[in-house]
């Protein structure tokens, strides 16, 4: 990778490090998606410097899009007292450090042990053709069937979400049709003899 | 300064596994920025999975990060939702109140 690259990197590194912090520790949980967004623009960003241009186009549709507004709708919808929630998060500061820090140190040493082949030292160097298309082509042969069982999960988060969140209401009026259909001609119409000058 | 490469990559993606590790203790009453960790943490899986994708010119990994995509949109859809279910029959989202299983 040239200087720019190298730049580039590290600019939009930054900004997603900071962006993470930002999301676990600030006080107001809008801010908190808000950052979330900063942090998955980032991370977009990354994924191009790395030669996959359609799985940064995903991120940037489904995470920013739709994820985090998701999260910020919820978090405005709902009505929560969040500085209660906050009282004693304090108390976790050591045991948070100790064992984001213990992991952090653990991946760091794996990491150093990675060694790769010379030849694979461009990202992106063997694909022969553009990221979408190769994407494309594994995607619906090799993988056809984890994505064919990734649409029915998609069918079942949906179903499921709005089953959970459906709910009736009794302050309002609603159609029922088979009532509707139900209804025969007694229930609706009565015939009354009303005597001369009796009716209204 | 050495030049950008695969380490690069590894070590930003363990940064930010620890954050988003780090978040569920410092947050374990607010569900929401639980979520959101969780969120964090699985983009750090998913920048090293399309970090060895592209270095070992591979587009499985990128097929696999896919994957990781679609299920996390789907585990956010389900989270939020009974989020919202439990808001409106407890009033609160704090864990630790939520213990109407506990024997």
């Amino acid at each position: 990778m040239d200087m720019l690259a190298d730049l580039v990197f590290y600019l939009f590194a930054a900004v997603l490090l900071m962006a993470a912090l930002g999301v676990v520790t600030v006080r107001n949980p809008v801010h908190s998606v808000l950052l979330l967004v900063l942090a998955f623009f980032s991370s977009s960003a990354l994924f191009v410097l790395l030669g996959a241009e359609f799985l940064a186009a995903i991120l940037v549709m489904v995470y920013m899009g739709a994820v985090a507004m998701l999260f910020l709708f919820v978090v405005m919808m709902l009505d929560i007292d969040f500085d209660l929630l906050r009282r004693g998060a304090r108390d976790h500061l050591p045991v948070g450090i100790a064992v984001g820090g213990l992991v952090l140190f653990e991946l760091v040493v794996l990491v150093a042990g990675v060694r790769l082949d010379p030849s694979h030292a461009h990202p992106g160097a063997g694909l022969a053709h553009s990221n979408v298309s190769e994407i494309g082509r594994v995607l619906y042969s090799t993988y056809i069937y984890p994505f064919e069982i990734s649409s029915i999960i998609l069918l079942v988060a949906l179903v499921g979400a709005v089953v959970l969140t459906a709910r009736k209401r009794s302050d309002q009026k609603r159609q029922s049709i088979c009532e509707q259909v139900a209804r025969t001609r007694d229930q609706a119409v009565e015939l009354k003899k009303v005597a001369s000058g009796q009716g209204a | 300064m050495n030049t950008v490469g695969l380490h690069h990559f590894l070590i930003l993606s363990a940064v930010l596994f620890g954050i988003g590790l780090f978040g569920i203790f410092l947050n374990r009453k607010n569900v929401i920025v639980l979520l959101m960790s969780i969120e964090l943490i699985l983009l750090a899986v998913n920048i090293n999975f399309v970090t060895f994708s592209s270095y070992l010119a591979d587009p499985g990994g990128q097929i696999f990060t896919f994957f990781v995509l679609t299920v996390a949109a789907a585990e956010a859809a389900i989270g939020l939702a009974i989020l919202v279910t439990l808001f409106r029959n407890r009033a609160t989202i704090n864990v630790e109140e939520v213990a109407s299983l506990h024997g």
